[in-house]
């Protein structure tokens, strides 16, 4: 019990950070219906980023105070993650708009490895450690000599923010005129521009609220695993990408709903099983979703687009 | 008739390597009705697209109320007080009848949208009831309603009408025909309508063109066009029997 109970917290907070990536890759999927195959690493790229930031606010401008630290490295990570991400579509991605479909797809897998290759020529391949910080646990269950569950000030932090960022998401795409303009860009572009709305622009935009739901998850990432690889944007960046496709490709809800559940299943997974595994768990879910459920847990059914 | 609101001048576009309108001349005066009769892929909604940039014409020019709107992107044609409502209707499926109605009013024009909505909503209102119902689940005449409630809500001198009746219960497409009379009668609405119950449409007009196979092949009143026995002959008869597959075909003319 104390064990189910210890990989239920490890995997909603692993989870809350698959479902921040896992937005960026079904929104852009929703609005151009291209996967956007460079969104892990834009996410490790922020994770370097805030990494950078961190260093320089603690070392270098001496700040000590760990929540003012930690805001600014968020607010930093999410603006120029956000920036790169902007200039990636409008490089990579916007001129082959109307192009054959495949077009823009092999132009995201080369800026997967741009990307990449740029972290590891100007940052080195090896692992990057972040002083440990927010180091406090809380304990659940005080036990004498048995199995102690804790709940790490990090973890609470990873869905507290996440809990936030995902609410003011939400109103946005809900009920601002911005959030409007793009449901009604995924739902039918070409309307959309009859109406007046700058189409190019909102996809810009989808691109730019996509990184900075990633880099908040960047940052957590850095946070909670202490150190980041240039590498980093893989693994994790296939594991947002299935918890997108089981939770409905398109679907904001689904994202999120994948997200926590693909973290829920790698961690069991590595607690009861094999830590060793635990990677094709997630990727097994990945192929079992397209077998069978193709249009995920809260998608929408193919036949609905016209 | 002056100055026309619209005016198509030697307009071509293409799709692909495909014509699609070979040197179009269509104007639309002020308080105008105007309607666009021909076949089935004569080219009729290219024509209401190019107007709007989509597809763009690749020669002639294209003026509203005195500028020249050719090369301007098509949301910035939708910002100027001319409205579509579109071939297939278009509504978002996925939002209410009134985010769909937001989405055509202007941004940033907060103080007139109750109004605005208020107005709609007085013309039809089988919307109001269903102000918070998903477009897709509207019967297929409420869609068309709500099409031309959207294109009304950002206050258009002139409106553009593709196909209004197409696949509607007769009365419900005669309710939408008089709505659009009243409209431009109350209100001095300028519209161009296009459509293949050519019969309604000329009688509906003031004016009429006929395209067949991306020219215009005749032009004139509504009367005129209705009382021409080629016209008659290809889009009148054959509509009485709407089975004919030949009656409505271009060489007819």
């Amino acid at each position: 019990m104390d064990v189910f109970l210890q990989q239920l917290i490890n995997g909603i907070a692993l989870g809350s950070i698959y479902g921040l990536i896992a937005i960026g890759y079904t929104m852009v999927f929703g609005i151009i219906g291209m996967i956007n195959f460079a969104h892990g690493d834009v996410f490790m790229l922020s994770a370097f980023i805030a990494l950078i930031i961190f260093l320089a606010l603690t070392q270098f401008l001496g700040l000590s105070s760990l929540p003012l630290v930690f805001v600014l490295v968020l607010i930093a990570a999410m603006v120029l993650t956000s920036l790169w991400n902007f200039v990636i579509e409008r490089v990579a991605y916007r001129r082959l708009r109307g192009s054959f479909r495949l077009a823009p797809l092999i132009s995201a897998l080369g800026t997967s490895i741009f990307l990449a290759n740029f972290v590891y020529v100007v940052q080195g391949p090896r692992n990057k450690a972040v002083p440990p910080i927010f180091t406090d646990v809380i304990h659940i269950t005080a036990g004498s000599g048995g199995y102690k569950v804790t709940l790490s000030y990090k973890q609470i932090l990873i869905v507290a923010v996440t809990a936030v960022l995902l609410a003011a998401f939400w109103y946005v795409v809900q009920k601002t005129p911005l959030g409007r303009a793009q449901r009604a860009c995924e739902q039918d572009a070409k309307m959309a521009a009859l109406l007046g709305v700058d189409v190019d622009r909102t996809i810009a935009l989808t691109f730019v609220i996509g990184a900075a739901l990633a880099a908040v998850a960047g940052v957590l990432f850095m946070l909670y695993y202490g150190v980041v690889n240039a590498a980093d944007g893989f693994v994790p960046g296939v594991k947002a990408f299935t918890a997108a496709v089981l939770g409905g490709i398109g679907s904001l809800p689904g994202a999120v709903l994948g997200g926590l559940l693909i973290g829920l299943i790698e961690t069991f997974w590595s607690a009861y099983f094999s830590a060793d595994y635990k990677d094709v768990a997630a990727f097994s879910i990945l192929a079992i979703t397209l077998i069978f459920v193709p249009s995920g847990l809260l998608g929408r059914p193919d036949v609905e687009k016209v | 008739m002056s100055e026309a609101l619209l005016s198509v001048r030697g307009v071509t576009a293409y799709y692909g390597n495909i014509i699609a309108l070979k040197g179009v001349d269509v104007d639309v005066g002020q308080g105008e009705i105007v309607a666009l009769i021909g076949a089935n892929g004569a080219g009729k909604s290219t024509l209401m697209m190019t107007i709007f940039g989509n597809p763009r014409a690749r020669d002639g020019a294209i003026t509203f109320d005195k500028r020249e709107i050719t090369r301007l992107p098509t949301h910035e044609i939708a910002r100027l007080p001319i409205a579509q409502s579109p071939e297939g209707r278009r509504i978002f499926p996925r939002m209410t009848i009134l985010e769909n109605l937001q989405m055509g009013a202007a941004l940033g024009e907060r103080a007139r949208f109750s109004e605005d909505l208020d107005r709609v909503f007085t013309i039809f209102p089988r919307l109001k009831d269903r102000a918070h119902q998903r477009g897709g689940t509207l019967s297929g005449g409420e869609q068309q309603m709500l099409a031309i409630a959207r294109a009304l809500m950002r206050r258009p001198r002139l409106l553009l009408l593709d196909e209004p009746s197409l696949g509607l219960a007769p009365l419900v497409a005669k309710q939408i025909f008089e709505v659009i009379a009243d409209l431009n009668k109350s209100e001095g609405l300028s519209v161009f309508l296009v459509e293949q119950n050519a019969y309604h449409a000329l009688r509906l007009a003031h004016r009429g063109y006929v395209l067949v196979n991306g020219a215009i092949t005749m032009a004139g009143s509504g009367a005129e066009l209705l009382a021409s026995p080629k016209v008659r002959a290809a889009y009148l008869e054959g509509g009485a029997r709407k089975a004919a597959p030949t009656a409505a075909s271009p060489e007819a003319v």
